[in-house]
């Protein structure tokens, strides 16, 4: 049969391959959390050259100084001092470096944990799904504030335990509501298609099932993200998280709450306000995300 | 013409809380379908035709056992096929058309993307090469613009454009062999004809055989050859387009070719088949169609009827066909 009336001259002509982002340039991008999150990425990076004095160490004849615009501040610590003396705006800059990291590694690894033990339990079913679930369900009868301590207990505290700790109490999140989506994923006539097509169960499940339930995964990490932080200042505030000289801000809230009577608001407002910013502007990229990803919200 | 693929003595049940309950979706079919040729299955929902498809390309769902029969494709026996020979056949060399074009393409990538995905899955291709021939393929199944759908995402078109598409993928490495199982039913009248139209098209060009799964014996009529008319999981008859219509043998297809609706003749009553299809986890004794059949006689309450050949080529399963001068 003539192929070549059907299909005209195939090395014709190469037509341009549609760039892998191309739809994410276009539409409004969310000026604001971009430009709070970016600065806050920034400080992060930049704390050493930023920071006007040392944050681990203070001078005790300064203690409690307020910020400078209140009475008794001083031009030389512009967010006052805390109980020690330590500078509060360096503290606030290098503790950004803390939030950041063990907020975004915690979200990530959870996020990747989760996520996978979500679509193998979802997509392959069977004896897979059964062990994956039952220690899923297994894990969230834990108390997680709890579980967290216990594991700090045994870890010690470093920056990169908190990582560890908190990937390892959240990923269970990940993978029920991941999997869910699979389960009905799965059935979609798009994934028989491919199923008909040829495809192994790993093309299809990183193909067909993960770029499906990413929106998903997207849009759970950034809720994570407020959990995460709030929990590494829980477990700050305990003792068991970052490790004292150390700023973070969970830390310096739970130092702070001392004064917070006597009327020293800028130790617990300060903090509180950077943790605020921080889990605003990560919602709001998320949700932005949400749309972009979605190929047909993107037109909207 | 060489037989592409041969069926025989197939048998799939489905088997349900621990082999208590066995549905008999599909006993004891036996066809063969030849290259370049179409063959339609026509039932009613529920008759087996669906599992007997998916069978054919070894998807059945789990619970579903093959208990008995062969599949031969191209000579080859497909159930001792391991599952990664399986997989390079389908899509390959057996392709398949699901209902619903609305569900059968993902919403995240372009058009462009899933015709390339079969296309490298199967040839190796590299990433550009893939993406012109879906180029060329969206111009095979008569999508206007080509290159620019190609990069559209399938909410960008229409329920036709996107079973056309569906069907860009099915040719995409040009198969033998196409199932299409109910590929219309979604579709509006004319749509639906337009595309019946480019399968036509599409298999003439590329001599590719075709099985019909439908319940539109209209469309029986257009497109297929051949056709197997399926009630109970049994195929009841089976033999050439004209032959089932002109000289229906099983009184279960003469009552649904009576039971079309015909213009032009405004004082026929519409008929119905009267009473329901068995439920195929407990068929009635004897010939499945008995309690509904209105030529029963005693021996179809007790004893199935074998397979009759009618004509050339042409078989039924009653105890009243038999065989008669054409």
């Amino acid at each position: 049969m003539s192929d070549s009336r059907v299909l005209p001259a195939v090395q014709a002509e190469v037509l341009p391959l549609p760039g892998r982002w191309s739809g994410l340039r276009t539409g409004h991008l969310p000026v604001l959390p971009i430009a709070i999150l970016g600065i806050l990425i920034l400080t992060a990076i930049f704390a050493n050259v930023l920071a006007p004095s040392d944050p681990e160490v203070g001078t005790l004849t300064d203690r409690f100084k307020p910020p400078a615009w209140v009475d008794g501040g001083s031009r030389a610590h512009l967010l006052g001092t805390d109980h020690v003396g330590r500078d509060v705006l360096s503290r606030l800059i290098f503790g950004a470096r803390v939030s950041i990291v063990v907020g975004f590694l915690a979200v990530i690894v959870a996020g990747a944990i989760g996520t996978t033990l979500g679509i193998l339990a979802g997509y392959l079913g069977g004896w897979v799904d059964q062990v994956i679930m039952r220690l899923t369900d297994t894990w969230l009868a834990l108390p997680a504030l709890t579980f967290a301590i216990f594991l700090a207990a045994i870890l010690g505290p470093s920056v990169m335990n908190i990582v560890i700790i908190l990937s390892a109490v959240y990923w269970t999140r990940y993978a029920r509501v991941i999997r869910g989506e699979v389960l009905s994923l799965r059935e979609r006539d798009f994934v028989r298609l491919a199923v008909v097509a040829g495809c192994s169960k790993w093309t299809i499940m990183r193909r067909h099932i993960l770029p499906n339930v990413l929106n998903s995964g997207i849009v759970l990490a950034t809720l994570m993200l407020g959990v995460v932080i709030v929990t590494e200042a829980s477990l700050s505030f305990l003792g068991v998280g970052v490790p004292p000289p150390k700023p973070a801000w969970g830390l310096m809230l739970a130092d702070g709450k001392k004064g917070l009577m006597a009327g020293y608001w800028w130790l617990t407002v300060l903090p509180g306000l950077c943790i605020v910013l921080m889990v605003l502007s990560a919602n709001l990229l998320g949700d932005w995300l949400r749309v972009k990803l979605d190929p047909q919200l993107r037109q909207l | 013409m060489t037989t592409l693929l041969e069926v025989s003595g197939l048998s799939t049940h489905y088997v349900a809380a621990r082999g208590t309950r066995v549905t008999r979706a599909v006993e004891d079919v036996s066809f063969s379908l030849e290259a370049g040729r179409t063959l339609g299955i026509v039932g009613e929902s529920g008759s087996g035709k669906t599992t007997l498809a998916l069978t054919l390309m070894r998807l059945l769902p789990p619970g579903a056992r093959i208990a008995s029969g062969s599949v031969r494709f191209e000579g080859e026996d497909i159930f001792t096929k391991s599952n990664s020979e399986m997989r390079a056949i389908r899509g390959k060399r057996m392709a398949m058309i699901l209902q619903d074009p609305m569900a059968s393409l993902n919403p995240l990538f372009t058009v462009g993307d899933q015709i390339a995905e079969t296309l490298r899955a199967h040839e190796q291709m590299p990433r550009r090469g893939a993406w012109t021939r879906a180029r060329d393929l969206l111009a095979a199944v008569r999508i206007a613009v080509p290159e620019r759908r190609v990069g559209e995402y399938p909410h960008e078109m229409s329920g036709g454009m996107r079973q056309r598409v569906v069907g860009a993928i099915a040719i995409s490495c040009e198969p033998k062999l196409l199932i299409a199982d109910e590929p219309t039913t979604s579709l509006d009248l004319t749509i639906q004809a337009q595309y019946l139209q480019l399968l036509r098209e599409i298999q003439r060009e590329r001599d590719l055989a075709m099985i019909f799964i439908t319940h539109n014996l209209g469309i029986v009529a257009k497109m297929c050859d051949d056709v197997a008319v399926m009630y109970a999981g049994r195929l009841v008859e089976f033999g050439p387009v004209r032959r089932i219509f002109d000289a229906p043998a099983h009184p279960y297809t003469r009552a649904l070719i009576e039971s079309i609706p015909r213009l032009g003749d405004p004082t026929a009553r519409l008929t119905a088949i009267d009473g329901q299809p068995p439920d195929p986890a407990a068929l009635p004794p004897g010939c499945a169609f008995h309690p509904r059949c209105p030529l029963v006689v005693d021996r179809c309450r007790v004893e199935a009827p074998p397979e009759v050949r009618v004509a050339v080529a042409h078989h039924a399963r009653c105890w009243l066909a038999s065989e008669r001068p054409t």
